[in-house]
């Protein structure tokens, strides 16, 4: 497989382009409405947050963008591709070159009878890596960047804790370098001092690799923290998007106001 | 059709079991098989007087190919004569009534004669999991698509595992190969020893997986390579002996206990190879002139 070596170089690219370009997204299941109407633009190096209660449509708005459904109506640009228009084989290997998919539960996102090592390797296995060692020491390098010890390399996901295996999820999406990343409720089902670890974790690895990111979640301390834009949802549409800390300090829509309203405070 | 015609014409008729519409149809993914190596093509499996993992696929495969021309040899784990080849080898007997020796077509249970194969042979495997992906992942939908969109990288994530557990390439049997570039393929459970011999093999090589419903081929030359890593490549592995009944010092061998106080000795597993050495004169450690 002589496969993309060259879709690894090709990162270059000019800053004032979107990244992601979504217009008019519209996915329903039968009558009802999954998302409505959903436009946006993403640029490099960018997290938009998505927020909303239970049903509002974020999950199915994520799963349209990253192709694992597909809308009834609307357009998905991604550096100037057309989504939608694409064979399966390219989607296919774009979301596993240059795009993230990190789950809300990493059962779903791991293998679980394979060791952390061969989870984080599966990726550059899939592009053409042939060289044992090489992805060895590549699967070494990128636990330890999410702070897993190198000693765990043999282990399989099962040994380890639920934070562990979040952040193992996260490496074995990352060692591609990709530059988009979709993340479903990342910090979902974690307490709090592991979730302020992960947080600051992807903090650093948003900050140091230039990702853009999506990220759909319901805990507004997770976008306040990542997240540089935001956009609220609700019954399936976008009720309100705007920079991070003015949609959360300044809420002008009446369930923007409500969200924020009901974070419990200690 | 009242006219059935001379003899030999009625007797090739619905001959060795199957009715011509199943030999038809299973001729016919034969073909589609051998069209596209490496490429499992479904076909509609017929229930055998046998139990399934005794060899159906590879018996509804031999009986698709046989004529009454040809010579019939039937071997399990390299042996002439043990209970699955004598009982397999019977049923053509009682269905076909072919001779069974100097053979044109050779159903197999996990080995390649140690024998060349030549040109105008068909060698029968008996595959009991066609699919190579399946341990890694469980949907078929998935592994189909896997198939068809040639993604895999999830085939070395299984040697990686080998090499990470074992600190090397363990597996075995049944060792992946990659068919002319494209396809990847599982070559039953045939010991990694036999895999070269898949490869620029002049006979036809046929795989029948009865219960689950596949057939694939390799034609005549087909080019396989096993999948290794660029610092661990594909060995082939034996018991480091010479054959103790006929002194061959490069066939596949099998370690026999021979009582209970640790005694043991290696013979070749192809027994039909080691008794035709031992006739030509070859004697091993422990072996007696034939």
């Amino acid at each position: 497989m002589s496969l993309h070596s060259t879709e690894f170089s090709q990162k270059v690219h000019a800053p004032d382009q979107p990244l992601l370009q979504v217009e008019g997204l519209t996915k329903r299941y039968g009558p009802r409405i999954g998302c409505a109407d959903v436009s946006f633009d993403l640029y490099p190096g960018e997290v938009l947050g998505i927020v909303g209660e239970s049903g509002s449509g974020k999950s199915t708005l994520l799963s349209c963008l990253a192709g694992h459904q597909r809308p009834d109506l609307g357009r998905i640009a991604y550096d100037g591709r057309d989504m939608l228009a694409m064979s399966e084989t390219d989607r296919r290997r774009l979301s596993r070159t240059d795009w993230a998919y990190v789950h809300q539960n990493p059962r779903d996102g791991l293998r679980m009878g394979v060791s952390a090592g061969g989870n984080v390797g599966e990726r550059l296995m899939a592009v053409g890596a042939r060289h044992y060692g090489q992805i060895r020491g590549k699967a070494v390098d990128w636990l330890g960047r999410v702070e897993i010890a190198a000693d765990r390399v043999d282990d399989r996901p099962s040994a380890f804790s639920g934070g562990m295996q979040q952040r193992l999820q996260i490496a074995r999406n990352l060692v591609t370098s990709p530059r988009l990343v979709f993340m479903d409720e990342p910090t979902g089902g974690l307490d709090v001092s592991v979730q302020a670890r992960l947080l600051d974790l992807l903090r650093g690895l948003v900050r140091d690799l230039g990702l853009s990111v999506i990220i759909v979640t319901h805990d507004l301390a997770v976008v306040r923290l990542l997240a540089h834009r935001l956009m609220v949802m609700k019954s399936g549409r976008v009720v309100e998007q705007g920079l991070t800390d003015q949609v959360l300090d300044d809420p002008q829509h009446a369930y923007t106001q409500l969200l924020v309203s009901s974070v419990l405070q200690v | 059709m009242s006219d059935l015609g001379s003899r030999p014409c009625a007797d090739a008729y619905n001959f060795a079991y199957l009715d011509e519409q199943t030999k038809r149809r299973i001729r016919r993914a034969i073909l589609k098989g051998i069209a596209v190596p490496g490429y499992q093509v479904p076909f509609a499996s017929r229930e055998m007087p046998m139990p399934y993992g005794w060899g159906t696929g590879g018996v509804q495969v031999t009986a698709a190919c046989l004529v009454p021309e040809d010579r019939l040899k039937v071997i399990d784990q390299g042996a002439d004569d043990t209970t699955n080849a004598v009982s397999i080898r019977r049923f053509f007997q009682r269905t076909a009534g072919v001779a069974t020796t100097e053979a044109t077509v050779i159903q197999t249970r996990h080995r390649i004669p140690e024998t060349p194969l030549t040109d105008g042979q068909i060698l029968v495997y008996q595959v009991p999991i066609p699919e190579p992906l399946r341990f890694l992942e469980p949907r078929e939908t998935e592994t189909r698509k896997m198939h068809e969109l040639e993604e895999y990288g999830l085939m070395h994530v299984k040697l990686y595992e080998d090499i990470a557990r074992h600190g090397q390439i363990a597996t075995s049997y049944a060792y992946p190969v990659k068919v002319e570039g494209r396809y990847v393929m599982d070559p039953s459970p045939i010991p990694k020893f036999d895999n070269p011999k898949l490869s620029g093999n002049p006979a036809i090589q046929l795989f029948g997986a009865g219960r689950e419903q596949r057939i694939y081929a390799l034609p005549p030359w087909t080019e396989t390579v096993s999948l290794d890593f660029d610092d661990h490549p594909f060995r082939t592995s034996k018991a480091p002996h010479d054959c103790d009944l006929c002194g061959a010092p490069n066939s596949y061998l099998d370690e026999v206990i021979t009582d209970d106080a640790s005694g043991r000795m290696f013979v070749c597993s192809d027994t039909d190879f080691c008794t035709g050495r031992r006739a030509g004169g070859h004697i091993g450690r422990l072996g007696e002139a034939a």
